[in-house]
């Protein structure tokens, strides 16, 4: 299936590569860095390239591309969800996915991409798993196998590669048991001009953390499952019992990990936590502008609405601006046109404001269409649907386990047009 | 140095050199030898000598040092191959982290160092008799990586063994090499088809998606091979990893199609989304003897489909995908909507995601625009999208549109074109002509829109518009011509060449709308016509030429002009066509007979075009797959054949091996999930046996997930998925009743009215539901009763009479008939226990006829055998003094033949089991009756006074209550008392209140009153309340209750 990998950075350079098949030359990735030239921005690049001999299928991820090498037919999802998969891994190894850390780990990434697939089909991408194969690194194990000679390589098959859970490793111990779960609520939203809303809906998400001795059974369930219109599961959810009961029964993998993503139910009004009051102006005559922007409080359920956040592409044609924020601070990068204003917290009393003169290159015809501006925000202890956890049970071990839950809402796509 | 040179095959031509100079810079930080300036020969030389005399030391961590070092290169994509010698010594290492090493070190370069790598086999052909499994499949992974021919015999060999492995997890990698050595050797694939049929037959679902993969490989035309594990691979798909999951489904798919008859013929005649569709459909299933509707689908067919389903809730969007196109090829047209939610859910995916989601969702979209309109404000586009993305969506608006919703996408496009990505905004305006030619409605707004946008001040957009107005207008020329007019005036201030041609054309094509202009525009071409792009000159000319033939008066000079200009043109196909156009169309001796047809050649009427779809054809391939995504096929797709006109034979799926024995394993794992993971024909068609097991399980169990599944409809979607699961079910149920109990179907349905009778009051609240089963099994218990005395007309004037307002009001409570019948059977004898006798056991929930303290029990026999069964009739019973009223003996059934009996059973207000022996003439079969709390009871009838009166009276210790939170669709009337009923054989009461529901019955043998009442409080809160003096009965049918009632 996946003949070979390549990651490449922005700038065209491949710092690594791996091959499960026989040894494709790199000179394949001259038809994928040509399309990368042609492509505006980074994310324009095709995911999908079609060469004389071989399929190339690419994901951007973290400023970094994952090319992998196809030799025959294939469902393209199934390279991308393991491309997918691959930048995981390394982030969840690693801390983060970045070419500095790939080439800090070039041998462990490469061990770990030899594991996950075996002539190009995947063999264990589990990082339950993975990790009891070669473990992760850390500063005390580090000292520890210098001193002993003790490797990072497990010399035992992983029990979760061969039982029916393979997501939890076994033998799982700790000292203070808790699980953790984070409700997290994105509003995916399309504003018009006037401020009513052209498209809205929010999609939800709970990841956990749990870290539980044994092999614990939970069951979590929630106060109003029929806001609930669309879900998609971790392996380990038991969707039978969803089906019938609406609760998440499942025996967890250990350590982080998303449970479940949802979509609410279209037909429940979304609550706008915002409303942005804008105009952005072009004078006919003379090559000048004005832009107004104020953001204030909508609905927000009594709770404070906090990162605060507009980004606007401004127009090719405007060569300068000169602007002032009332609260915040506002950043403008001349290169790539962005206007980033950083409100922070919003304040009902004192609603922040920014306003200006936008200048355009001599010459420049009025810009037939004004920027939207996007706007990110957050809000701390709200699930904006209305979501609440009921309660966490556990069955299967006798301690007693600390359970918590948070709740978050975040703009997702939240964008204004102008 | 030498083996470098002459072993790297293609790995060199880029990195010969360079990679010297990277191996010495790579090195010089960790080793403080300063010898990097030296040149590239002698770097480089030096290095691999460094890690040469590291690996041949003697410590390990050296060793391993210097491997790290050689893997990190390898990443790189530099070249270590020089160093094969010195790595492979360490092949037999005991330091697990320099084995894998070595390992990975061995698969990169074997290929390129033959000889040396067969140093190393007989390492691995020891490791594959190491206990550790691990050990034994990472060695079998290295060797049949090693891609060398020589081995082949020892790689078949090898792969042979471990394919009989204890461990899955080594016969997966066997499942692995398999591929592996088909690509270096073709010709052992008989060989291999041997072994891929034996892994074929494995029932470890590790191994399940690998070999499937293995048989996609090497022989995906062995459909035969799939037949006996079909079924088991259904069974099993929750269960197998994810990746395999889409494996084994795109594999299925295509042996569906092989196998099935197309479901598709007769769901033409409905339209897609209507509920009366949907029912009459069902109805087509539930009654397969109906002569109206032949299709009948597969119960295979029909094991496929529902067996995926779940998986469209599967993280990994491959997997979502790979259903989403099962269910598209395979799925009758009326079941294919339950994939659009799944679909629109993974536009939220990552880009890469989105891009081939999209595409997808365009194609599908063409043809059936109702699955996706109501999530069209999913495809609007953001400023933020990707192009590719946005074009996509702009697609898929396009095919959605239609009268009801144009406006808002017409709206929608307005934005649109004002985007700041002109390629975008230029795709927009193509769009709103796809949408005008579409839908004629709009064709005008359209077009005043698209002429709004011609005085637009970008270029691109205005080109572009005018390149659809001009395809618009050629669709309806008659009315439009000041839109000519307009285009005429703009003419002047358009640049782009394609939108000057395109309005030459227009002017020339209909000239004689615009007699006064179009010569004026000729005259100003002629003045411009050496500056004007090629593509202007040619429609130049064109617009001379027809202006010439139909006005020749005022343009004849300035045609000659211009052909006279055309003539010396650089460019040749502009000297060609003038050439042309001058011999047709000027009369001179030379000219033949072609000039008198010159008005027909030039102005003949020319068919509009056809704005469609990019995606149009696409649908020749299957969905998901590579080729659709690139729209050409890629090398090794498989076609989807397309449906047989007859299905093969169905009996090759059958499997002989049979598994009576069914474990309750609620406790780890996905038990939950796998409950259909047991494979054996047998399993597979009794269905309803598997949900009895479940129900009795939870009755006695404190289990709450009894399954029974007509209980649970909720939101119109999974009631939809739900009933025709269900319809499945029942057809399944049907088919095994029809062979069981020939005679009784003969028999009951010659008799349609009884069946109104017996149960009139099930009808309104469940119809669709009870599938066929019950209906004849209660029908036939009518038959029963009838022949007794007091007979089913009491109890239908008792039900009769429950839906009216009682006038009189009784003390006593009354007996009165039941409420609701549950079609649920119990398996009392499985005919691999019974020696071929089946027996199934229901509770009809009829008073007794023979002792009103006994609960009445049908039992229906079935002689599976070929011979006939004798004298079957009851023998010892326990406790023994158990009172119990016996059916008569029966003297003989036939084979294939199945009877129904009653009994009557005093459980004395217990829930204990009644265990007792079922004789035939040879043998004894112990079997027990385990009643569910609810059947206990005899469904009273007492107006709300008395309840209210006797409720009083039983206080204190006689109630037991508990606040539930009640499923979302069970907060009115109708699917309390269906629910209630369900569990528990109780009357209704009626209730002035809306919010409180009471029921009463008393018990059977001691006629102790049962009284429940269900509280509905705020936010689907609810209290119930029980009041009996039976102080065991209550909190069991409290629990029961609790459970029916907040399941969803």
């Amino acid at each position: 299936m996946i003949n070979s990998l390549f990651l490449i950075n922005p700038s065209g350079e491949i710092f690594l590569e791996k091959h499960w098949k026989s040894v494709v030359s790199r000179s394949v990735c001259d038809y994928f860095l040509e399309a990368k030239e042609k492509a505006l921005e980074p994310e324009d690049v095709p995911p999908v390239i079609h060469t004389p001999h071989h399929y190339l299928i690419s994901i951007y991820r973290d400023k970094l591309f994952f090319l992998s090498v196809i030799q025959t037919e294939v469902p393209p999802l199934f390279v991308i969800e393991f491309l997918h998969r691959v930048a995981e891994m390394i982030q969840d190894y690693f801390g983060e996915c970045s070419e500095t850390v790939v080439k800090d780990h070039m041998v462990m990434v490469y061990e770990l991409l030899e594991e996950m697939l075996d002539n190009g089909f995947p063999l264990a991408t589990e990082s339950n798993v993975l990790k009891e194969m070669i473990r992760p690194p850390t500063i005390l194990r580090s000292v520890v196998n210098t001193l002993t000679g003790t490797s990072n390589v497990g010399d035992t098959l992983p029990t979760g590669q061969l039982s029916t859970i393979p997501w939890r490793r076994a033998g799982v111990r700790y000292t203070n048991n808790e699980a953790y779960f984070d409700v997290v609520e994105e509003i995916d939203a399309i504003l018009d001009q006037s401020g009513t809303t052209v498209f809205a809906e929010i999609q939800g998400v709970v990841e956990a953390c749990v870290k539980l001795s044994g092999m614990p059974d939970l069951t979590l369930s929630f106060m109003n499952p029929r806001l609930l219109d669309d879900v998609s599961f971790h392996p380990c959810v038991r969707y039978k019992l969803w089906e019938s009961e609406r609760v998440l029964s499942f025996i967890p993998p250990d350590g982080n990990f998303t449970l479940m993503t949802y979509h609410v139910n279209a037909q429940n009004l979304v609550a706008i936590p915002v409303y942005v009051k804008q105009s952005i102006s072009f004078f006919e005559c003379g090559s000048d502008g004005r832009l107004d922007v104020t953001v204030g409080p909508k609905q927000t359920m009594g709770k404070t609405v906090e990162g605060v956040m507009v980004t606007v592409h401004l127009p090719k044609t405007i060569l300068s601006i000169n602007l002032t924020a009332t609260q915040g601070s506002y950043t403008y990068d001349n290169g790539t046109k962005l206007l980033v204003w950083d409100i922070g917290k919003l304040n009902p009393q004192k609603l922040p404001n920014l306003r200006g003169s936008l200048s355009l290159q001599a010459g420049a015809p009025k810009p037939e269409e004004n920027p939207s501006l996007n706007i990110d925000l957050k809000i701390q202890q709200l699930a904006i649907s209305g979501l609440k956890v009921n309660r966490l049970d556990m069955f299967g071990e006798k301690y007693k386990p600390f359970k918590g839950v948070k709740y978050i809402t975040k703009a997702g796509k939240f964008q204004v047009r102008t | 140095m030498l083996s470098m040179s002459t072993n790297n095959l293609s790995y060199n031509d880029q990195g010969g050199s360079d990679s010297a100079v990277e191996v010495g810079q790579e090195t010089t930080p960790t080793s403080s030898n300063a010898g990097a300036g030296f040149g590239l020969f002698s770097t480089n030389f030096k290095k691999n000598d460094d890690l040469k005399e590291m690996l041949e030391s003697n410590k390990d961590s050296l060793k391993l040092d210097a491997m790290k070092r050689i893997i990190a290169l390898i990443a790189k994509g530099k070249n270590a191959s020089e160093l094969f010698p010195a790595v492979v010594k360490n092949v037999a290492s005991k330091n697990i982290e320099l084995k894998k090493l070595v390992y990975v070190y061995l698969v990169r370069y074997a290929e390129e160092q033959q000889d040396l790598a067969l140093l190393s086999i007989s390492t691995f052909q020891r490791a594959l008799k190491d206990p550790n499994q691990l050990i034994r499949a990472s060695a079998l992974r290295v060797l049949s990586s090693i891609r060398v021919p020589i081995i082949v015999p020892i790689m078949m060999l090898a792969i042979k063994e471990a394919a009989s492995d204890m461990s899955p997890y080594v016969r997966k990698t066997s499942a692995h090499a398999i591929q592996k050595l088909y690509s270096l050797d073709p010709d052992q694939k008989e060989h291999l088809i041997e072994v891929i049929d034996k892994l074929l037959k494995d029932k470890s679902t590790l191994v399940a998606g690998s070999v499937v993969m293995a048989f996609e490989e090497v022989c995906p035309d062995r459909i035969d091979l799939i037949h006996k594990n079909y079924r088991k691979l259904c069974n099993l798909l929750v269960d197998v990893e994810e990746w395999g999951q889409v494996v084994i489904i795109t594999m299925l798919t295509r042996y569906a199609r092989t196998q099935f008859t197309s479901p598709w013929k007769e769901d033409g005649l409905f339209d897609e989304n209507s509920e009366t569709a949907f029912y009459e459909s069902d109805e087509k299933k539930t009654k397969n003897g109906d002569e109206k509707k032949s299709y009948v689908m597969d119960p295979d067919h029909r094991l496929l489909l529902r067996n995926t389903k779940p998986l469209l809730q599967s993280r990994n969007t491959a997997v979502v995908v790979s259903v989403a196109q099962l269910y598209w090829h395979l799925a009758p047209k009326h079941e294919v909507g339950v994939i659009t939610k799944s679909l629109v859910r993974l536009l939220r995916s990552h880009r890469e995601v989105q891009y081939v989601v999209l595409q997808n969702i365009a194609t599908m979209s063409i043809q059936r625009k109702g699955m996706f309109e109501p999530y069209m404000k999913s495809f609007y586009v953001r400023s933020t999208d990707a192009t590719h993305i946005k074009s996509l969506k702009l697609e898929i608006l396009t095919s959605l549109a239609n009268e009801a919703n144009i406006s808002t996408i017409l709206r929608e496009f307005q934005t649109y074109v004002k985007s700041q990505d002109k390629q975008f905004a230029a795709g927009t305006i193509q769009a709103i002509g796809r949408c005008a030619t579409n839908i004629s409605e709009v064709t005008d707004t359209c077009l005043q829109g698209l002429v709004l946008l011609l005085s637009n001040r970008d270029e691109t957009v205005v080109a572009e518009s005018v390149v659809v107005i001009k395809k618009l207008l050629q669709t309806q020329p008659t009315q439009h011509s000041d839109i000519i007019k307009h285009m005429a005036k703009l003419f002047d201030n358009i640049a782009v060449p394609m939108a000057r041609a395109s309005i030459l054309w227009l002017m020339g094509e209909y000239c004689e709308r615009v007699p006064q202009i179009a010569p004026d525009v000729l005259r100003k071409m002629a003045k411009s016509f050496t500056s004007e792009e090629d593509i202007v000159k040619l429609q130049t000319v064109n617009l001379a030429a027809k202006l010439y033939l139909t006005n020749s008066k005022q343009t004849k000079l300035l045609t000659q002009y211009i052909l006279n200009l055309g003539k010396y043109d650089q460019n040749y196909d502009i000297r060609d066509r003038t050439r042309f156009i001058r011999q047709l169309i000027v009369p001179n001796e030379k000219s033949g007979a072609l000039g008198k047809y010159a008005r027909r050649i030039l102005l003949a009427p020319k068919p509009a075009p056809v704005l469609e779809s990019t995606y149009k054809d696409r649908d020749r391939y299957q969905l998901g797959t590579l080729s659709h995504t690139i729209n050409t096929k890629a090398s090794g797709y498989l076609e989807l054949s397309d449906w047989p006109a007859v299905a093969p034979d169905q009996s090759v799926r059958n499997v002989e091996v049979i598994e009576p024995v069914k474990e309750w394993a609620p406790s780890l794992g996905k038990t939950g999930k796998s409950k259909l993971s047991k494979s054996s024909d047998d399993k597979f068609y009794s269905d309803s046996g598997e949900e009895e097991e479940k129900g009795s399980g939870s009755s006695s169990s404190d289990d709450s997930s009894s399954s029974s599944s007509e209980e649970s409809s909720s939101e119109a979607e999974s009631d939809e998925e739900k009933s025709s699961e269900e319809s499945d079910k029942s057809s399944s149920q049907s088919e095994k009743s029809s062979s069981e109990s020939d005679s009784e179907q003969k028999k009951t349905t010659k008799k349609p009215p009884q069946k109104k009778t017996v149960k009139p009051t099930a009808k309104d609240s469940d119809s669709d539901e009870n599938g066929n089963v019950a209906k004849e099994t209660s029908s036939s218990s009518a038959e029963e009763t009838s022949s007794g005395s007091e007979s089913g007309s009491d109890a239908d004037s008792h039900s009769g009479t429950e839906h009216k307002k009682k006038t009189k009001s009784k003390a006593k409570p009354k007996v009165s008939g039941p409420a609701f019948v549950p079609e649920k059977s119990h398996d009392l004898l499985h005919r691999m226990t019974g020696k071929g006798l089946s027996a199934q056991y229901q509770f009809p929930r009829q008073p007794c006829l023979y002792q009103p303290t006994m609960v009445s029990v049908q039992i229906s026999l079935t002689n599976t055998t070929d011979h006939p069964l004798e004298q079957i009739h009851i023998g010892d019973r326990s406790p023994t003094g158990l009172n119990m009223h016996c059916f008569n003996t029966i003297e003989c059934l036939l084979p294939e033949a199945s009877v129904t009996v009653s009994l009557g059973v005093d459980f004395n207000d217990s829930t204990q089991a009644a265990n007792f022996q079922l004789c035939t003439k040879e043998d004894q079969f112990s079997v027990s009756i385990q009643p569910a709390v609810g059947e206990l009871f005899l469904p009273a009838t007492m107006t709300e006074q008395d309840f209210r009166k006797e409720q009083g009276k039983l206080l204190g210790m006689n109630e037991s209550s508990a606040t539930i939170t009640m499923a979302a669709e069970n907060t009115t009337r109708q699917p309390i008392s269906r629910q209630v009923a369900t569990v528990a054989n109780l009357g209704v009461v009626l209730s002035g209140q809306d919010n409180i529901h009471r029921f009463a019955g008393k018990t059977a043998s001691s006629g102790a009153v049962v009284l429940v009442t269900v509280e509905l409080r705020e936010s689907s809160a609810a209290l119930i309340t029980i009041n009996t003096e039976k102080s065991v009965m209550g909190p069991m049918l409290l629990r029961d209750l609790k459970s029916a009632l907040a399941r969803a």
